[in-house]
């Protein structure tokens, strides 16, 4: 078959492109590729699923009257093997090729395995599509003990969603002995890693594995580089994920450790977009191209994607500069995430990790008593970086200031002083186009 | 077709941080006086004078409905409202981090996000401010109604920048329809718009240029005739107030008076706009224009306006009205109840529309003017139906602004002495006094306390009059003797 626009991925990315596409282009020929045979649903919302909060048909993105109505072909189940850049064409896995005038990719990414012996062999569990969430809590059922791998948002959203069912679950770290540390420091990061002692959750931050013996169905023996040894009923792997994009033949787009994206989106193959976890675009502060993958950014660069293909930008295209000025290009990505464990909440955005000194001004509150702590990165009069556990700050708030570069002058310290009601005001007097600051 | 929605607007300039809004908030939404469970936020603690709530506001392309990776945050297709979905919110807090706003937050007392959602279209919040802080908008409803209706006139027409009669004429034809027949006499309607150019007509219903004094009656006839035909056709008059209230109003008052069924639209700019600026008769006292200028003889025009909107009460019309394209709503109301009433007699409806040109004001606002004029009660808003028999302030203002206000920003008033001003004050002071009068008394007076000028019930007894003797002045005696009484 023939179709005018292509899209590899139905979640977050997938589906922004596709709704901002419908809105340039009504009519052009859509359609949507899955791997998965059932409707489209984010991987954002997996743990939930884990921990029984929510049920895989509630949390539907869309449904099948939205592809009626957008007139969107939805090829659900069926898996790119191969796609020819060159002749713009793809395979899927049932034979059947579609020849495309424009494709996304949108295919996100997909777990990575750390190189301990034993670990293929055993029968593990990752936790990145719905079939793999349905199958830890299957195991769940019979399972008493569970070792999970990997300190990151899986590991430690599977941490909780296990021993919340009665599971007695040990964590153990991946390369670095921390917890969440992409966006947590040193401080923050000891909060959280004390809740979760305090639940009655192993994780000694010392321990690494070895190798793993695999057992009976899903056993497994964990042999720890001390030498100790902790049985499981259960594993779980959640150690990383890389981008999904060995699909190329004939004139691959360039890629490193995602597809290179410019800031619409485009790859170096010019009718190539890509967006989402798969997509290497650059990175608001360094200004490097670097991997992003949340899921602000997802739909995001989606809608860039999906603006882009229907030719919505040529305008803006058409004159240097103007599209970074106004904001129809991607500005950048921000590393921005919320992390709610045990009822407690908390948030990292922007350079969260940055420590006292250089060109960078620090301000923290901390009271490990009460498990909260708020911390703010200053470059002279601009909010770069913010952390918050049980605080009562606007995450979205925060961000923005962040992404807007916005001057504070001479409001910093009000702001540190009373960060709730400055940022509020700030944003407020912002959107009225009436800035005092 | 893009959406309109209902609004909750926010002025914070108008807010003086009484935060009743919050507890009525969390009143209606927890039944709780905790303000923790306010969707709309006070911001307070700032060392200029400044307050002002903050709340969703609803966005048109919401990041947190987009950001919610259970699909628990949907825009209603209807009201526009975000709406939160409790069963599948996972509280992943994701939204929070979309946001810009704090229009959605977390509720530490219930564990959840919460935002407004317009209380379902009846929000607490706005019953309770008592500044003005918080206004629900129900423009939208205007919108949703009109917008899908074919503007019949023609695009690129030739108005001067800022012109409020090719606004106004639009709103009415696109809402009046097109089994009309228009009535453009000499003016800027057909210069501007009707005429058109380059052979083409600017309207799209059948339309034709009365001489500028017989408007009313060349439609009296055309309605007349197609009702003989079985047509319901309506005769619209888009008439100035030379067309009305100078040269037209022969015809004008004739046609009101034997109740001919007609649409009477008047665009009063105060003048005879289209060929100069010439003065009419409802141009106000004092105003400069080509034939009242400003020198060392006349200090623009001598004499008060007249008052046409009282004198067409005055002749049992089936509708009289004042319109303001700044009031849209009010407008479209008036329009309607003005095109049902020309099914069953005369309907006038008298518009004001400032003049950029003539006036001398800048393009950019005439509806700024138009809004001073209603807000210092220069020009009141009011109706008449006379199924009801009453006259009603359609757009009371209770504390008028001073009339000053009005007239410093228009350029042909630039001159104005204290003594000018002053009567053009008494003036709009007498039209109020008598309008309010005739609001409170209505027409017939009856019932009232005031006594009543027109004796009550008498005795009808046809008299038998013999005048054959009577002497019609010149006329032969032969003749006198056809005339008996009660004959006409």
């Amino acid at each position: 078959m023939e179709t005018k626009y292509l899209i590899i991925g139905s979640s977050h990315a997938g589906l922004s492109a596709a709704d901002e596409i419908r809105i340039n282009d009504p009519d052009g020929g859509l359609t949507m590729v899955s791997m998965e045979d059932c409707l489209p649903y984010s991987p954002t919302v997996l743990p939930y699923i884990v921990s029984g909060k929510v049920d895989a048909d509630e949390i539907r993105l869309r449904d099948e009257q939205y592809f009626a109505d957008e007139k969107i072909s939805f090829l659900k189940g069926k898996k790119v093997v191969k796609i020819d850049a060159q002749a713009s064409k793809v395979t899927l896995d049932d034979g059947a090729e579609i020849g495309y005038e424009k494709i996304l990719i949108a295919t996100g990414s997909e777990p990575t395995l750390p190189p301990i012996p034993g670990l293929k062999e055993s029968k593990y569990h990752v936790l990145r599509t719905m079939e793999d969430a349905q199958g830890i809590n299957k195991a769940a059922e019979q399972a008493k003990t569970a070792v999970i791998l990997g300190t990151g948002l899986v590991g430690m959203h599977a941490a909780e969603g296990l021993a919340e069912k009665g599971l007695k679950v040990e964590v153990i770290r991946g390369r670095r002995p921390a917890v969440l540390p992409n966006y947590f420091d040193k401080t923050s990061m000891q909060m959280i890693h004390k809740v979760f002692l305090d639940h009655g959750i192993g994780c000694n931050l010392d321990n690494q594995v070895a190798s793993i013996e695999p057992g009976e169905g899903e056993k497994a023996k964990v042999i720890l580089k001390n030498g100790n040894a902790i049985d499981a009923d259960m594993l779980v792997v959640g150690t990383g994920v890389r981008s999904r994009m060995d699909f190329f033949v004939n004139g691959a787009p360039q890629m490193e450790e995602g597809i290179l994206v410019d800031d619409m989106m485009r790859t170096s193959v010019g009718n190539v977009w890509a967006a989402g976890d798969v997509a290497q675009a650059v990175d608001f502060f360094s200004e490097k191209k670097e991997l992003n993958a949340i899921l602000p950014d997802a739909f995001e660069q989606g809608k860039i994607a999906g603006m882009s293909m229907s030719g919505d930008l040529k305008a803006v295209e058409a004159v240097p500069g103007l599209g970074k000025q106004e904001g129809f290009f991607y500005n950048g990505g921000v590393s921005m995430n919320t992390f709610n464990f045990f009822g407690n909440r908390s948030f990292a955005v922007g350079l969260s990790l940055v420590e006292d000194g250089g060109e960078y001004v620090i301000h923290v509150a901390s009271d490990a008593d009460r498990c909260f702590y708020q911390k703010f990165v200053f470059k002279g009069n601009c909010l770069v970086g913010a952390i918050g556990i049980n605080s009562s700050l606007d995450p979205g708030v925060i961000m923005n200031l962040i992404r807007r570069k916005v001057d504070m002058k001479d409001k910093v310290e009000d702001f540190i002083n009373d960060p709730q009601n400055v940022s509020r005001r700030i944003m407020w007097e912002t959107w009225r186009g009436v800035a005092k600051i | 077709m893009t959406q309109a929605y209902y609004t909750l607007a926010v002025h914070p300039e108008k807010c003086n941080g009484c935060g009743e809004c919050e507890i009525a908030c969390a009143k209606v939404k927890a039944d709780s006086t905790d303000v923790a469970h306010s969707r709309i936020k006070m911001l307070r603690n700032f060392t200029d004078n400044f307050f002002g709530p903050v709340v969703c506001m609803q966005c048109g392309e919401p990041t947190c409905v987009k950001s919610c990776p259970a699909n628990a945050l949907t825009k209603d297709p209807d009201t526009g409202v975000v709406q939160w979905h409790e069963e599948r919110c996972v509280t992943c807090t994701i939204c929070t981090l979309g946001c810009p706003y704090s229009g959605i937050y977390y509720n530490p007392v219930t564990s959840h996000v919460m935002k407004c959602d317009h209380c379902g279209g009846d929000p607490a919040c706005v019953k309770v401010c008592k500044t003005g802080a918080l206004e629900y908008m129900k423009n939208s409803d205007l919108y949703k109604e009109q917008s899908p209706l074919e503007d019949l006139f023609a695009p690129g027409l030739a108005g001067c920048m800022g012109c409020n009669t090719e606004l106004m004429i639009r709103h009415v034809l696109r809402h009046v329809g097109p089994d009309t027949v228009l009535a453009a006499p000499p003016g800027c309607v057909p210069g501007q718009c009707v005429v058109g150019m380059n052979g083409e007509c600017g309207c799209k219903v059948p339309s034709f240029h009365p001489l500028l004094t017989n408007t009313a009656s060349m439609l009296a006839g055309i309605r007349r005739y197609y009702k003989r035909k079985g047509r319901d056709v309506t005769c619209l008059a888009l008439a100035g107030d030379g067309g009305a209230a100078d040269v037209g109003f022969q015809s004008l008052s004739g046609a009101a008076e034997r109740g001919e069924e007609i649409l009477f639209v008047v665009i009063d700019n105060e003048g005879y706009m289209n060929t100069g600026m010439q003065r009419s008769s409802t141009t106000p006292l004092g105003s400069w224009t080509s034939t009242t200028p400003v020198g060392p003889a006349l200090q623009g025009k001598p004499r008060e306006a007249k008052y046409m909107p009282l004198i067409m009460l005055m002749h049992s019309c089936e509708y009289v009205a004042t319109a303001s394209m700044a009031y849209p709503i009010d407008f479209h109301e008036k329009i309607e109840k003005a095109y049902q009433a020309s099914k069953r007699g005369f309907a006038y409806v008298h518009v004001f529309s400032p003049c950029t040109t003539g006036w001398r004001f800048p393009g950019d606002m005439n509806i700024a003017v138009q809004r001073k004029a209603v807000e210092t009660n220069y020009f009141p808003l009011w109706e008449y139906e006379r199924s009801k028999d009453k006259l009603v302030f359609t757009y009371p203002v209770d504390e008028p602004k001073p009339l000053e206000s009005y007239l410093s920003v228009i350029g042909k008033f630039r001159h104005l002495s204290k003594d000018q001003i002053n009567q053009l004050r008494e003036q709009a002071i007498k039209r109020m006094s008598v309008l309010q009068r005739i609001a409170e008394l209505g027409l017939s007076s009856a019932g009232t306390k005031e006594q009543l000028l027109v004796a009550g019930e008498g005795e009808f007894k046809v008299a038998d009059v013999d005048v054959s003797g009577v002497e019609w002045g010149g006329m032969p005696k032969s003749h006198s003797k056809s005339v008996k009484s009660g004959s006409n």
